[in-house]
């Protein structure tokens, strides 16, 4: 079923014309009502009269992470704060998180895209669907919920955890649909082996996927555990939370919306416009979102685009999974943890050096985050006892700040590889 | 009445406490007695030897965390109840014993138990007054 038929298989010409008329109205409208953006055009000599088709649209700024950090927390806002419905916030690299102000248009825009979504990977109405990823500040849990009311779905609004409660509802309520982060599929899968229920017999037929990188074979690996659709759903917090792609059952890339979320690929380097098939960052802009809309946000995820109308009908282009990072972010069980985080830790803390590792690995399908720390000369003590409280001390301290659990090694100075002086911040051992 | 001992950061990988004996083997450093303190990640190697400021040098030069520590060598006689003649003597004075380990050699009929109290001076002053002999650096390099 394609949710709505008209708009998502809308030839081009049609299509650039709505685009075209979305993209004038928001300049405008940005121009109007938020002063990060008065500033940003200024600074750019881009007047709201120059922009009159979407591919006026590289005449435009970019937008970046930092602008809305800077801004913080509601600065970047073009409707006024009562006409925010709704307040998410996405962890950023340093000082200020990113926050995310939605009107009630944006709530509406945020379900009509999930629905969108959830149709694509084959759910129905009169489905029912087991939301398993975190319900709060973290976009994942409520965009679903949402999209699933809009198209008119039974949810079960699980959050994440709890893993034996999770799999009991699947037994007894038998949802046809599952949506959380891919690794927690995985994770779900070895506790249902540990507790003798056999996943081949799961109730899930088609899993909705998201909030981190996974690869082809991992699809392969959890629709072959659970034999399940294993269906990628991309998104950010910035734009919108899940919704900003999605895949349909062809599995030929993640569909965008493009008539509300405008996809831009481009050399990160140059900043010039790629084609069609080349790698490149993915460059969102949002064409009708009323309280924080974005022009040419930089996602810093490297995907490719493709333009071709896809088998199941649908005319929108679509992204390929994702690639890899322009920056060094990693996600881990759905987080973004940036390497300069867990170094701003260590220079609070006496007697660790700046010089640190971070191993990423997947145990059991669930992320593990390890830091290796070079001990200096002044934390140490010749009692193990005090060496193991110090680890502990560094680890508290950095989940603090990143909010997942973490394992501190303590290691001997100059024993991180370097390179040209530098140390290799992250070794990422998951196969995704 | 103190000893200097050496302690040193080994990260729990292989050939690492080869590396630290193959620099002080080249020095010609003896080393009295040694242990080792270990958990899944790491380890404390904990040395007695006849230079230990020379060794701290030569450690600190080949990227090893190591550092100076004082503690307190006990004659113990080695019989039955020797060590607990010792630990009576901290127990009723209230000293704590943060770690303790043997020397292999040994003094005639006694032998000789390395301790890291929480109040050194303390120690000290309640062995010698309980008659329990405490070595010094220099009977230790004579070992």
């Amino acid at each position: 079923m394609i949710f709505n038929q008209q708009i998502e298989c809308l030839s081009p010409g049609p299509l650039k014309d709505i685009q075209s008329q979305r993209l004038c109205g928001t300049v405008n409208y940005i121009y109007k009502n938020s002063r990060v953006f008065q500033k940003k055009l200024a600074q750019a000599e881009v007047s709201c009269q120059q922009i009159k088709t979407i591919d006026d649209i590289v005449h435009l700024p970019f937008t970046v992470k930092d602008d809305l950090r800077e801004s913080y927390p509601f600065g970047i806002f073009s409707a006024p704060m009562n006409n925010i419905r709704e307040l998410h916030i996405s962890s950023g690299t340093t000082g200020n998180p990113i926050v995310v102000g939605y009107a009630k248009e944006d709530i509406d825009l945020w379900a009509d895209v999930i629905a969108r979504s959830l149709c694509c990977a084959g759910v129905v109405p009169g489905d029912m669907i087991q939301i398993a990823y975190g319900y709060g500040l973290f976009t994942g849990g409520l965009g679903l919920h949402y999209g699933s009311q809009l198209l008119g779905l039974t949810v079960i609004p699980c959050s994440s955890g709890q893993t034996n409660r999770q799999l009991k509802i699947m037994q007894d309520f038998k949802p046809k649909v599952l949506a959380c982060t891919p690794s927690y599929a995985i994770y779900m899968a070895e506790t249902a082996v540990e507790l003798a229920i056999d996943p081949k017999q799961s109730s899930w037929k088609i899993g909705i996927f998201g909030a981190e990188p996974w690869s082809e074979a991992m699809r392969q690996e959890i629709e072959k555990r659970w034999d399940m659709d294993a269906i990628d759903i991309y998104g950010l917090s910035e734009i919108i939370g899940p919704g900003v792609a999605c895949e349909c059952h062809c599995k030929d890339g993640l569909h965008v919306p493009s008539d509300v979320f405008y996809p831009e690929v481009i050399d990160p380097k140059t900043l010039k416009t790629l084609e069609q098939g080349a790698r490149g960052e993915l460059v969102v802009t949002t064409l009708t979102k009323v309280g924080m809309p974005l022009i040419r946000y930089r996602t810093r995820d490297i995907v490719t685009i493709n333009y071709e109308k896809c088998a199941c009908g649908r005319t929108s282009p679509r992204i390929s999974k994702v690639l890899g990072r322009t920056d060094d972010m990693i996600v881990v069980r759905g987080i973004n943890v940036f390497p300069t985080q867990i170094e701003e830790v260590l220079l609070k803390i006496n007697g660790t050096e700046p010089h640190y590792q971070i191993i990423v690995d997947r145990q059991k399908g669930m992320d593990q985050l390890e830091i290796l720390v070079e001990l200096s000369e002044s934390s140490f003590s010749d009692e193990v006892r005090k060496l193991q409280s110090f680890e502990h001390r560094i680890a508290k301290a950095i989940e603090s700040v990143l909010s997942i659990g973490v394992k501190v090694r303590l290691v001997e100075p100059k024993s991180i590889e370097r390179s040209e002086g530098k140390s290799k911040r992250v070794i990422d051992k998951r196969s995704l | 009445m103190k000893i200097t001992q050496i302690s040193v950061f080994l990260e729990n990988k292989k050939g690492r406490l080869y590396d630290a004996m193959r620099l002080l083997g080249e020095k010609g450093i003896d080393i009295k007695t040694l242990s080792i303190a270990d958990n899944e990640d790491f380890g404390v190697l904990r040395m007695i030897v006849d230079r230990p400021e020379e060794s701290l040098e030569l450690l600190k030069a080949n990227h090893f965390v190591a550092s100076l520590t004082d503690i307190v060598a006990v004659e113990v006689g080695d019989h039955p109840g020797g060590l607990a003649k010792v630990l009576k003597v901290l127990d009723e004075n209230r000293i704590n014993i943060e770690y303790m380990y043997a020397f292999v050699e040994k003094c005639a009929d006694k032998a000789i138990l390395v301790f890291r109290f929480d109040d050194l001076d303390k120690a000290i002053a309640a062995l010698t007054k309980n008659n329990i002999r405490v070595v010094g650096q220099k009977d230790i390099v004579n070992l």
